[in-house]
């Protein structure tokens, strides 16, 4: 197959995705809003009846996941290289990143309710990728042209799709916390889990990805110091990149040694998490620097 | 009276030492250090950006005067940016060192002693009809430290939490130690030079050079480097560059037989902690300049400074020897086109057809007036213009005084001199906190406590998780199935 052969395979790909994700999306809603049957009695609560929506959801966002997978893989291919050269690329892996890391999570904490804002945040981040970021492939700059590529952008990809999913369950600590601060949880909200498995649950995949994070930044250390002649510059991507890493070590911290939990710790997690979208956003689209010669 | 306020004095600095030192203000100091971080990545930075800091002055002077008080665009050096990472760091080896101490002490000692009431502990389970033997068994078989008394054994696992938290703290100061060594010992510096032309590595080959505040500028490496080929190669669509290679001829030390050596973007020379990296490239056109009765009164590559993607580059040609002096100011354009909107640009970063436009000045260069002047930019303060032109290669301009032709040109290429000999130190410093991240992150700490009933006629068994880790409720359980039997 000849690249722009691979290349459209791709954007169809990304197109299918997103098609599954909106059926996901449709389904998570469903199961969500339809689980109350007595709305007078609210003791009484039947979620047999839509679990089979959520179930459907589960198995799209699965598809969905194979989807960007290959749609990474022909980028890569249409291209000759890893799909990581400009922002269109990074979004769409980070969309793949995250969504294995809800797949991950999923089949290890049982976090099915989760599927509506993974839903959501990966459509969202689709529909940009391929309308305001979309580029034609294209090959490297010869800055970028090295094996650092393929570890420092995959670690700080992977770093991102967890980050943003911690993100996500801490946001929802938050919401559910004011609910129950002012009288209990709406019906809706009555099948989540508890606050204290959200708040332990948020902290699980931040302590489990701050080692990857880590090494990101130390990757794109190593590799600066063999491209740029220095392996710390200030760069505004790197002093964001060092902002995000301060901002999880002081919630590891907060959490590990003050014992800060619940939401004093909820509202550092996001803090630390925007920190990151914002070193995304900003840096890659206003910002200077040796990060944004690649054309977004 | 004087005891004291000596006693005073020193309950005070004591206090202070644990304040500084109590978690809670590492802490807050670790946060403060990412807020003071944010303004270096908005405003403009001198190390980085020079260009643009002197650009913001001349927009908004007021502003930047107030600012720079302020070290806005030197926040990384700043007193305020140091203040709080030496506090922070002071903080860190406050903290970690007694901890490291109490910690070896905690590996050679025995577990502490069963606690009084094991009811009180989590998953608290009695079990009827077994002995500590089994239980100490199992136990041995997964490798708890156990303290075994006459009638409880107490177990612990997971030292490698604390241990490689430890490492994580100590590898960061190692980190710390390897910045510091290398801006104190360290040098930098660039140079431009034309393919053909040789650098020796002495601090006046540099167009800029800086140096660390304990390096001596005579310890430079003594090697020299002859640019021998550059090669760009380029997308044809785009023109975006896809490959940079330089050739040279490296001799170390100055003089010692020469040997060839490739050096790319991604791949610097080194010559021990010093390297050599290719960091930006462009075009010098080559001129010869004559008076009037035909003398050469210059001759050779003029350094160009490229403008756009597609390498439009601009420069400054200055003849002092001629009466008057003579002054070109000039645009190298490598792939001729013209348009109305534009005037003369380049289509393509290689050069397929090349133009060089000049503007004629006479007058007096101001090169005697003792202000150092850019050699890019022309100063026409006490000049004129006589003429515009725009030449074909091998063209030759008669303008009165003298004549100009475009000959030729070679490329330049911009080397990178670094030396860092503290960069092995942040490297292992880096390696050593992951590793110490990934033991502490990953292994779960905890104690496992079994006591005899007075009456022997079984067991209590309880434990505790260290930050709540989970797996130890399973742990337990699966102890008290093996001593049901």
């Amino acid at each position: 197959m000849s690249s722009t052969n691979y290349a459209y395979l791709s954007n169809y790909a990304i197109y299918s995705a997103m098609v599954l994700f909106t059926i996901a999306f449709i389904s998570h809603a469903v199961e969500v809003a339809f689980s109350v049957r007595n709305l007078e009695e609210k003791t009484k609560f039947d979620f047999t009846r839509t679990k089979r929506s959520g179930k459907l959801g589960t198995v799209m966002i699965v598809l969905a996941f194979i989807f960007l997978l290959v749609a990474v893989l022909f980028r890569g291919l249409s291209a000759h290289r890893v799909p990581w050269g400009n922002m269109y690329e990074f979004s769409i892996t980070g969309a793949l990143a995250f969504t294995g890391a809800y797949i991950f999570a999923l089949w290890k904490y049982k976090v099915r309710w989760l599927g509506l804002p993974v839903a959501i945040a990966v459509l969202l981040t689709l529909g940009t990728a391929i309308t305001i970021l979309y580029r034609p492939s294209a090959p490297l700059v010869p800055a970028l042209k090295s094996t650092w590529l393929a570890i420092h952008v995959s670690a700080a990809i992977i770093s991102g799709g967890v980050f943003l999913l911690a993100n996500c369950i801490a946001a929802t600590y938050l919401i559910l916390d004011r609910y129950e601060q002012n009288g209990g949880r709406p019906s809706w909200a009555l099948k989540l889990p508890s606050l204290e498995v959200l708040d332990q649950l948020t902290y699980r995949l931040v302590a489990f990805v701050f080692p990857l994070w880590t090494f990101a930044v130390i990757a794109g250390a190593i590799w600066a110091e063999s491209a740029w002649g220095r392996y710390w510059g200030w760069d505004p991507k790197e002093t964001w990149a060092f902002i995000t890493w301060v901002a999880y070590a002081a919630y590891l911290h907060a959490r590990v040694t003050v014992g800060w939990r619940g939401r004093k710790a909820a509202w550092l997690c996001l803090f630390a998490g925007s920190t990151f979208l914002f070193n995304y956003v900003y840096v890659n689209i206003w910002g200077t620097g040796k990060h944004t010669y690649s054309g977004l | 009276m004087t005891t004291n306020t000596e006693l005073d004095a020193r309950s005070s600095l004591r206090w202070l030492w644990r304040q500084l030192t109590s978690m809670r203000t590492a802490l807050i100091l670790l946060l403060l250090l990412g807020v003071a971080a944010i303004p270096g990545s908005l405003f403009p930075q001198r190390t980085q950006n020079p260009l643009k800091v002197s650009d913001f002055f001349k927009s908004n002077p007021g502003t930047a005067k107030f600012l720079d008080q302020l070290h806005i665009f030197d926040v990384y050096s700043s007193p305020w940016f140091s203040s709080i990472y030496i506090l922070l760091f002071i903080s860190l080896i406050g903290c970690v060192l007694p901890r490291s101490f109490e910690h070896l002490k905690g590996i050679r000692a025995k577990p502490s002693l069963t606690p009084k009431n094991l009811n009180r502990m989590e998953f608290h389970t009695e079990i009827s009809g077994t002995n500590l033997d089994t239980a100490e068994a199992w136990l041995r078989k997964r490798h708890f430290r156990i303290r075994r008394d006459a009638n409880s054994i107490s177990a612990e696992k997971g030292f490698m939490r604390e241990t490689g938290n430890l490492m994580f703290h100590l590898a960061l100061i190692l980190i710390l130690v390897g910045v510091a060594l290398g801006s104190l010992f360290g040098m930098k510096g660039d140079a431009i030079i034309n393919v053909g032309e040789r650098f020796i590595n002495t601090p006046t080959s540099f167009d800029v050079i800086s140096f660390g505040k304990l390096q001596s500028e005579k310890n430079l490496e003594p090697f020299s480097i002859t640019a021998t080929d550059f090669k760009a190669t380029y997308e044809l669509g785009t023109g975006a560059p896809s490959d940079y290679k330089l050739t040279v001829n490296v001799a170390n030390p100055v003089g010692t037989k020469e040997e060839s050596k490739i050096v790319r973007v991604n791949s610097p020379l080194t010559f021990g902690s010093t390297k050599v990296y290719l960091q930006a490239n462009g075009y010098s056109p080559l001129v010869t300049v004559r008076d009037k009765s035909g003398e050469v009164k210059y001759q050779g590559a003029v350094i160009f400074l490229p403008q756009d993607g597609n390498l439009t580059s601009t420069g400054a040609i200055k003849v002092p020897d001629m009466q008057p002096q003579v002054g070109f100011i000039g645009s190298f354009v490598p792939t001729f086109a013209r348009n109305s909107q534009r005037g003369a640009f380049s289509t393509y970063p290689e050069v397929l057809d090349p133009r060089l436009l000049i503007s004629i000045w006479t007058g007096d260069l101001g090169l005697d007036s003792g202000n150092p002047q850019s050699i890019y930019r022309l100063d026409t303060s006490k000049m004129k213009r006589i003429g515009l032109k725009t030449l074909k290669l091998h063209e030759t301009l008669n303008f009165g005084d003298g004549s100009i032709t475009f000959e030729g040109w070679t490329p330049w290429v911009n080397l990178q001199i670094v030396k860092d000999p503290g960069k092995i130190y942040a490297l292992l410093g880096s390696i050593f906190a992951i590793l110490g991240l990934l033991m502490s992150l990953f292994t779960r700490s905890r104690r496992i406590w079994v006591k005899e009933n007075l009456d022997k006629s079984g067991v209590e068994v309880a434990g505790l998780a260290k930050n709540s880790a989970p797996g130890l409720e399973s742990e337990i359980a699966s102890l008290a199935n093996e001593m049901k039997g």
